[in-house]
Parts: structure tokens; sequence; C-alpha cells
């Protein structure tokens, strides 16, 4: 996918300005945190979960390579072929060999971040196939020709109107009233169904890998996983190394934090375990499995000082629950991942160069780390990454020099408190009148929309606290002196 | 020098006032309020005149070998005290929660040290040596409260300014329906990413017109500045000032970005 993470600003900027799609986030920004925090409440002992699904991801990820080959061996047992790939490219590359040995035309596609990572829609439809999604927030926006604004709800930013309008463009079904969404949803999925019955392949996600047993969970509320999972004749789970847990009560730990996380349910509607392929006794099913292990720089996430974003369980708790991106939305992060948790990724998986705005996206306010499942620092890794910017000079200069001479200077209090007298006088002087300024030179970015208070007074609290110090120790002195 | 005893004959605590940059520069009455309040729960006060800044625009962007200096200094000037005490949430967190980050070896030590001494002002006018009532007790009137994210989730602070504006000034406290969202303030951020940033304000003091109170209160200057130049910028009628001032009854002065002739 064509990433514009530079253009954040700008994008940000012109989002806040679409007034119908601003209030719909506010009151996503509004409804989502108490949607979720009632199911946090409604839980029992929530911080005893999160520590203990924190355990077993810090375990699973310290012994990575023995839980994936536990489960390599696990799913090749059962009949699963296990690939590997390094990069976007790699996973791309083997999806359409796998297609191409099958002579697929048709792929039908479950929910999937890690496919929309690796760009794979649109690498399998320039090499000729024909590629749908199914999951209804996908399928609206890939009609739609857009990217996802939203980890788990895709399509949260559209209206009913404008699916409305756009089935009635892309869907050549004749005249029909569409009148809400019970009738929105009616149609996608006498659409839909004609994809699962003619798919030749079937891709899904996956939300864990179980070592022990070599299965892999998915969840969904449609039941288009299942469909898509089940009905084609090739089943292709794309997924990442770091979703591996060992036991199958481990990813049902995860799952009761992943799913009040995301959409505030206590279960959501299916919950799949997939294993192998049909066996010879069996009806249905698919007759070829695959499953291809992604790392696309997980394992250097791994090794390195960001390794604690490898816990993230893709909830998108923390998307609502931050105010910047209920401002700027979605598609203003330029690519796949946004919110907090994207803006720590989208630098980690793509560069800190193409995605230097994002780390800066933040007001350190901490609410996504507080209510993040998997208890990321979230604001602290952003942090780290505005370290590796400014060391590797990304970040303004104008931004960098500034805070460096304004620490330098911060070195010498004295010389510190005496420049800044001098510039306290003087802005109090200009500044009596009015109370503030509307403009300030070299403030630009605080004095476009608000106005910057003067200093109360002409003289610093410092410089007070020194005089009064001053008299009342000749006001003693004197009264010594007269004694 | 005798140290003062209160009243009980425990010996007074010796408490140094860290000013923070933003009362000194902009809003001396904030740091006189502490001042006096922090007398008038028994403390020994001291103003140790090397402190300049606690660091965080730098440690915030990305300058952490700048604000390693910055953070030993303020170590240095405060650790022969009993207690460092801060009227922001935000520069409290910075000294309590992140200096021990910062800091490795020895100077972690010394950090964790003070860390353990170091306290928001309304935390520690409630949990350390609570405030005695005052003799003429100020009516602070109907009032909204913003909570400052460093200091709310940081250092747990959030029923401690309430308390003492209800028991000190009498202050009929609204709540604001977003008081756990962010003011848009967030150090640089409000400079680098303006539109979003006022976009966040905007919807803070949509949240306290609603209250109906003509006052705005928070413990941080950081977001009050944000908030009461905004309000100015839109001409909504708002006072905007810092608890501390409430505490103290100094409220005849100009509120935050007011006229002061």
């Amino acid at each position: 996918m064509q990433q514009t993470s530079d253009n954040f600003i700008a994008a940000a900027t012109e989002a806040l300005h679409n007034d119908y799609q601003q209030a719909t986030r506010d009151f996503l920004g509004q409804m989502a945190p108490k949607a979720t925090a009632a199911a946090r409440a409604n839980f029992g002992d929530w911080d005893a979960l999160r520590a203990h699904v924190k355990r077993i991801r810090e375990h699973s990820l310290d012994h990575l390579a023995y839980y994936l080959e536990q489960y390599e061996a696990a799913a090749q047992a059962d009949g699963v072929q296990v690939h590997w790939a390094e990069d976007a490219d790699a996973l791309n590359r083997r999806v359409l060999e796998i297609c191409r040995e099958h002579g697929a035309r048709r792929v039908a596609k479950g929910k999937s971040m890690v496919t929309e990572e690796t760009g794979l829609t649109p690498y399998l439809e320039s090499a000729g196939l024909t590629v749908t999604e199914t999951d209804l927030g996908e399928y609206i926006v890939q009609q739609a020709g857009e990217p996802p604004s939203h980890i788990v709800g895709p399509a949260l930013h559209k209206s009913v109107d404008e699916v409305r309008e756009l089935f009635l463009r892309k869907h050549d079904l004749g005249e029909r009233a569409l009148d809400g969404p019970p009738e929105l949803v009616a149609e996608a999925r006498t659409v839909l169904r004609d994809t699962f019955l003619q798919a030749d392949v079937g891709i899904i996600g996956a939300n864990a890998l179980i070592a022990e047993s070599g299965h892999s969970m998915l969840v969904t509320n449609e039941g288009n996983g299942d469909l898509v999972a089940n009905l084609p004749a090739v089943r292709i789970v794309c997924t990442t190394i770091d979703r591996v847990v060992p036991r199958a009560e481990d990813a049902t730990a995860m799952l009761r934090l992943l799913v009040r996380s995301a959409t505030g349910q206590s279960v959501t509607a299916y919950t799949s375990f997939y294993g192998g392929s049909r066996r010879e006794e069996e009806q249905d099913g698919p007759t070829e499995t695959h499953v291809i292990l992604l790392d696309n720089h997980r394992g250097e996430m791994l090794e390195g000082p960001f390794r604690d974003m490898l816990h993230c369980i893709r909830c998108g708790n923390c998307l609502t629950h931050c105010p910047i991106y209920v401002a700027a939305g979605g598609h203003a992060y330029g690519w796949v991942y946004p919110g907090p948790m994207g803006s720590v990724l989208t630098p980690l998986l793509t560069s800190l160069e193409a995605s230097s705005a994002l780390p800066n996206a933040c007001t350190a306010c901490g609410r996504c780390a507080e209510i993040c499942p998997a208890d990321i620092p979230l604001p602290d890794l952003l942090r780290d990454l505005r370290e590796e910017e400014s060391q590797q000079r990304l970040n303004p200069r104008r931004w960098r020099l500034g805070i460096r001479w304004h620490a330098r200077l911060l070195r010498f209090p004295r010389l510190y408190h005496g420049l800044s007298r001098i510039a306290i006088a003087a802005l109090h002087r200009l500044g009596r009148r009015r109370g503030a300024f509307q403009s300030l030179w070299l403030a630009e970015g605080w004095t476009g929309q608000r106005d910057f208070p003067a200093p109360q007074s002409s003289t610093t609290f410092m410089q007070e606290y020194r005089q009064q110090s001053r008299q009342s120790l000749h006001s003693q002195k004197a009264q010594h002196d007269g004694e | 020098m005798e140290p003062r005893h209160s009243e009980r004959g425990a010996p007074s605590p010796h408490v140094g006032l860290f000013v923070t940059c933003l009362a000194d520069l902009f809003r001396p009455s904030v740091a006189w309020a502490s001042l006096t309040l922090l007398e008038r729960a028994g403390c020994r006060v001291s103003v140790p005149s090397a402190q300049t800044c606690c660091g965080q625009p730098a440690y915030n962007s990305g300058d952490k070998a700048r604000a390693v200096p910055l953070a030993k200094s303020v170590i240095r000037a405060f650790e022969g005290l009993d207690y460092v005490v801060a009227p922001s949430g935000s520069c409290a967190g910075m000294l309590k929660v992140h200096y021990p980050r910062l800091l490795e070896g020895e100077w972690r030590q010394r950090a964790e040290h003070l860390a353990q001494r170091t306290w928001e002002l309304s935390a520690f006018l409630t949990e350390v040596t609570p405030l005695p009532l005052p003799a003429n007790r100020p009516d602070a009137g109907h009032v909204a409260f913003h909570d400052s994210c460093a200091g709310l989730r940081e250092l747990g602070v959030r029923e401690q300014p309430r308390h003492l504006l209800r028991q000190q000034c009498s202050a009929d406290i609204a709540e604001l329906d977003n008081r756990d969202v962010c003011c848009g303030f967030g150090g640089t951020f409000c400079a680098k990413m303006p539109d979003i940033s006022t976009k966040m304000c905007d919807d803070k003091l949509k949240a306290v017109s609603a209250t109906g109170a003509p006052t705005l209160v928070g413990g941080d200057l950081g977001c009050l500045l944000n908030l009461a130049g905004r309000a100015r910028r839109q001409g909504q009628n708002l006072q905007v000032r810092h608890f501390a001032e409430l505490l103290v009854g100094d409220i005849n002065q100009p509120a935050i970005g007011e006229s002061g002739d």
C-alpha cells in the first residue's frame, strides 16, 4: 500500500474540516471507551487477567524459536503446509504461487491486517486474480477504493447513506430501496454468498497460533472467516511469527482481553480453531491448507528496544481512546495501522524517515497506556522513537536546535534567570494592556489559533523571591542593629 | 538555625518549592500561593535558586542527552530537603516517574531517593501535611475543574485538589463530561500540530461552557495557558486560574491571559 504518513499533519487538517466525519469520529470517541470500560468492569479481576496474559506473551516471546518450531511440527503433523516469509514481498509471492499451482482465479479474503500490511490484494489483482474482501467493513472500503480507517472497524468512517449509495452504484441489482442497515447487510450477504461459493482460494488471518496443537485461532462477528476458511478448496492463513502462544488456554485467556477491548462484547459471535485439511471421512473443509508466517521486522523488534510492541493484540482500543486519532481519523496516518499503536508500528515496519510525524502525534496524555490490554507503554515508546528521530536528525532543524539551546541555557541558572528577567519585563510591558498576544514572533504555532497569555508581572517569581528575601534580611538586620 | 516546630511539637518538614518554569515566568502568583499554603500547613519552605526547569521539553522532544544534566542539577539542588513540592502534576511527574528512568547507576539511586519525596502540591497538602482550615474561608463559587493528564495518570491526582477546593474555599465544582481527555496542550505538541491541538482544546472548552461555570480551575499552567489562550481567541468569557490561587483567596488579580489594566 502506498504510504503517505509523511503527510499526516495536512491530512489531519483536511479530516478536521469534514464536519460529518468529524462528528462520526467524535461519537465513536465517546461511545467506544464507554463500551469497553463497561466490559472491563463486568469481567471481575481485569488487572489480574492482564498481568497473566502479559506473562504468557513475555514467555512466548522469550522462547519464540522453540514455540514456533513446536507449532510448525504440530501443524505439519496435522497436514498443514507451513511457509516462512521474511518480508511482505515473500508472503505475497508465496500466496500467488499457491494460487497458480491450483489455477485459481477467484480469491475470497477474511479480515487480515497482515495482508493489508503486505499489500496482498493489489499484488494478486495485478497478477490477474479477482480478490474479494468478505468482512463487511473490509468489503465496503474495498468497494469504495479506500484503505481501512480502523483496525477492527475498517469502515467506521462511512455513514449509512454513503454505504447505501455505494451499494446502489456497485451492485447491479436494479431498483431497490436499501433503507437502513438491515437491508444493506442483507444485500452484502447475498452478494458475498456467491463469492464464498465460487472462490478457489480462501485467505484468512489468525489472532493466535497454538504451539501444542498446531491450530490457529480466529475470531469474527460475521462468520465470514469460517466460510472463507472452509468452502474454497485451498485455505491460506496469513499471520506473523509473534502470534504464537504455548497452549489453547493461553489463546483463550488472550481472547478474553481482546474481545472486551475491541468491541466491548464478552465473546465474539464466532471463535474458530483451524487445523489441517478435510480428512477422508469428512464431507467438507479445504483439501489443502497453508499457513504463512511473516516476519517483516518482527525479528528485529524482538531483539531491540521496541520489543514491548510485539505484545499488541490488535484490539484497536488505543485508537478510540486517543483524542488525536479521533481528531485526525485513521486515514491521516497514511498506512495500515493508525492511532497510538500505529504511530509506534508504522516507523518500525516501514521507516522512521517515511513516518517521522507519527511519533510526534502524541501529547503523552497516557490514556492509551492506561487501557491497553497488553500493558504496552505506548507514550514511552513514542518518546523513544522521537529520540531516534532526533539522533537521526529527522525532526525539523528549527525544533531540534531550539530545544538544544533552551536546554543549554537552562544549565546556567544565573544566566537563565537574568535573561528571563529581561524577556519577561519586555513581554509584560508589550502585553499588559491586552493581557495576551494575538501574534508573537517565533510562536506562530501557538498564536495561529490561540492568544498567548502575557506574563502576569514585570518580574519573574525567582526575582521577586530574591528581592523579598533580601528585604527581610535587611529588616532583620535593621531590627538587630536597633536593639 | 533552630528548626521550627508545628503545634503538635513534631519538627516541621523542610520543603523545597519547585517553582516550575511556567509559574516563574508567566504566573508568579501561583508560586507565591504555593509558598503560602505550604507555610500554612506548617512547613519550612526553601526555594533553591539553582532551579530552572525540570527538563521536560528536551526529554519529551527526544533529546534525552540534554535532559540528563538538567535532571542532575534538580536532584543536586533539592536532595538535602525533606520534600520537593511542585504546583504542577506534569513537573512533579517528571521528577517522580521519569528521572529514575532517564538516569543510570548512582544517579538513578539518587533520582529514586528524590522521587520518593516528590509531591504535586494538592497531593502533598492532603496526604503529607494536611492543610488546616483558614480563619476566613474565601468563597470560590461555581468552578469547572480540569484534570491534567500527567498528574492524573502518573501521580493519581484527582480528588485531592477537589477536596481542598471544597474544604478550603467552599467551591461548587462542576465536572466536565470529557474530564479524562487531554486538552491538547502536550508541550511542544500544541505548536507542532496546532490544528489537532486546537480541536482538542475546543472540545474541552465546550465541556466547560456546558457546565455554566464562570471559572475554570486546574493544577498545571501548561494546560491553563493553552485553554485560556484559546478561550480568549474565541471570545469565550472564562476566567482561568490555578487552584493554588483560589485556595489562598487570591482572585482579585486578572485571571490568566486577562488584561491587568
